[in-house]
């Protein structure tokens, strides 16, 4: 029977420069950070990212490790603009392909259901077509009408973080949102889980638990015991996002040298020192829900 | 009433929005437009579906603002789970109306929230990225919110980048007519209220705030505005709706919205 854990290092070493990646979560929820600062520690490089963006894309941006970025928006939510994002983008040094939030979510669908294209009204009208180039148009076998031919997403690995997991890889998330995890998880061709909590899988069997399964655990290459891994992105209901964290984050993008003061404070030093720098699993454990 | 604010009157003529759309999913972002939709779903349109912004639908409007003081016990009332993806297919299906903040918007409704500048490659500012606004605003009707009405959000040309369709027939895509791909229904700003009702969906002027004259209006924006005859004064929100509003909004997040 598979036993597919591994640690961060492990996963990460199964990943090549110029891949494309996806990551799931949305903005700064459920990111899976630890892994991301695995790859920022890697010598990975030149990768296509595909991601609703949070700080795992700044980070990743400011690391120069982007050669492209597939994205609809990249947002830290409670503060809006991300900011070494922002920067990458004005500085020009990244390729972008700019597209929908939904197009998005149909081109992962597209690459799971192994389709070249899922025809659309949305992207119709929009400078979105007019940036992308490689964009169709397709007409229609049944009206008179142009439609969107949003390309499949195909991914050579995703990145994901769960509540918990169990060792072959069934992963659980009870958060009020399952964001586009499954479907990054069906576009890949390597899916690595980062989980708060690793469990036996009989857990699974108890009451409601395999309510909150929403892909089966083929669709899982690698699973990470990495307590607070989405720090400092959410994992609902487990903590909230660290308001705190991302506001001295931000902040580092105006300082200069900021990034790489940063990178040195929490992320050269291993997952362990970032979780002690950081106020520790308790403290990551109390951090409260956001109120919308 | 001399002692309505600005931003009161505001959200409750904003509110109008949806006042006949029947049941469709009322969606506010930001404070201003998420106070509207709340006060039309609690007053004006009580079939209206609105979510707690995060992933359900509730059954009531949920007040904005910290769990303390007066909502310190207040207890989200949810009715059905509305994660994102199942938002996409609200969306698809069209029983939504938004009320969104774009940061510019051209004479045919086509608004951006993506980069401001003419070099796409290397943005003057980049912003959010497109979000969902293309699928949006081929798919359901959208309103505009606009706290800073001036020629830098109204702009003179083509906004930047087009995030959202807009009454521009040259952009309409083989077999599809303006009728079925746009449904804009009003910008509301600090100045006033207008919509897309004049000649071939021209912007025009349909009520002015208190003290705003059309010249101000005019010349804050930079395309041309229809001024008709029918142009009203923003009207004094009732007592049910100034009460509604302090509820919604014990803290008073709106007061800082238009700081100026």
């Amino acid at each position: 029977m598979a036993d597919k854990r591994l640690s961060a290092t492990q996963a990460v070493a199964q990943l090549e420069s110029g891949m494309t990646l996806g990551i799931g979560g949305w903005g700064p929820r459920r990111k899976p950070m630890a892994l991301v600062r695995e790859i920022l520690r890697s010598p990975l490089q030149d990768l296509t990212v595909v991601a609703y963006g949070g700080a795992d894309v700044g980070m990743l941006c400011a690391a120069g490790k982007v050669k492209k970025l597939v994205f609809a928006f990249v947002s830290l939510d409670f503060i809006p603009l991300e900011p070494y994002f922002r920067a990458a983008r004005q500085a020009g040094s990244i390729e972008v392909m700019e597209i929908d939030e939904g197009l998005f979510m149909l081109g992962l669908k597209a690459a799971g259901m192994r389709v070249p294209y899922i025809p659309t009204r949305v992207g119709l009208g929009t400078d979105v077509l007019k940036r992308n180039p490689q964009l169709e148009l397709v007409g229609s076998p049944y009206d008179q009408r142009d439609w969107v031919a949003m390309p499949a997403l195909p991914l050579d690995a995703a990145l994901l973080h769960v509540d918990r997991a169990d060792a072959r890889g069934v992963c659980q998330v009870k958060g009020p949102d399952l964001y586009m995890d499954d479907l990054f998880a069906r576009a890949a061709k390597k899916t690595f889980v980062s989980c708060d909590e690793l469990v036996e899988s009989s857990h699974f069997s108890q009451g409601d638990e395999a309510r909150y399964v929403y892909w089966e655990r083929a669709q899982t290459t690698g699973v990470v015991h990495i307590p607070c891994g989405a720090h400092p992105s959410s994992c609902a209901p487990l903590y909230g996002f660290d308001v705190k964290h991302f506001k001295e984050y931000a902040a580092s993008a105006k300082e200069e040298g900021g990034w790489a003061a940063y990178y040195e404070r929490y992320i050269a030093g291993g997952e362990q020192q970032y979780l002690e720098r950081v106020g520790g699993e308790q403290a990551v454990r109390k951090l409260p829900l956001p109120v919308f | 009433m001399a002692d309505i604010s600005l931003i009161d009157r505001i959200i409750c003529t904003a509110a109008r929005a949806w006042i006949n759309d029947g049941e469709v999913l009322a969606t506010g972002i930001g404070v201003v437009p998420r106070l509207a939709a709340s006060v039309c779903m609690a007053s004006l349109n009580r079939d209206l579906m609105m979510t707690d912004s995060e992933a359900w639908i509730v059954r009531e409007p949920v007040p904005i603002g910290p769990r303390s003081g007066p909502l310190g016990d207040y207890q989200v009332q949810r009715e059905s789970h509305m994660g994102f993806a199942r938002i996409f297919d609200n969306v698809w299906g069209g029983k939504r109306h938004a009320m969104v903040g774009p940061t510019q918007v051209d004479r045919f409704g086509q608004a951006n929230i993506s980069m401001v500048g003419s070099d796409y490659a290397r943005p003057k500012s980049m912003m959010l990225g497109v979000r969902g606004f293309p699928g949006n605003s081929i798919n359901h009707a959208n309103s505009f919110f606009v706290p800073n009405h001036s020629p830098k959000v109204f702009v003179a040309g083509e906004v930047d980048m087009v995030a959202s369709v807009g009454y521009n027939p040259a952009r309409l895509a083989r077999g599809w007519s303006l009728d079925e791909t746009v449904d804009i229904r009003l910008i509301v700003t600090n100045l006033c209220v207008m919509d897309f009702g004049g000649a071939d969906h021209a912007v025009r002027l349909r009520l002015l705030h208190p003290g705003v004259s059309v010249e101000q209006v005019l010349q804050a924006t930079g395309f041309p505005v229809e001024v008709g005859a029918g142009v009203g004064t923003t009207p004094d929100p009732s007592a049910d709706e100034l009460a509604l509003l302090a509820r919604l909004d014990p803290h008073n997040l709106r007061g800082s919205v238009m700081a100026s």
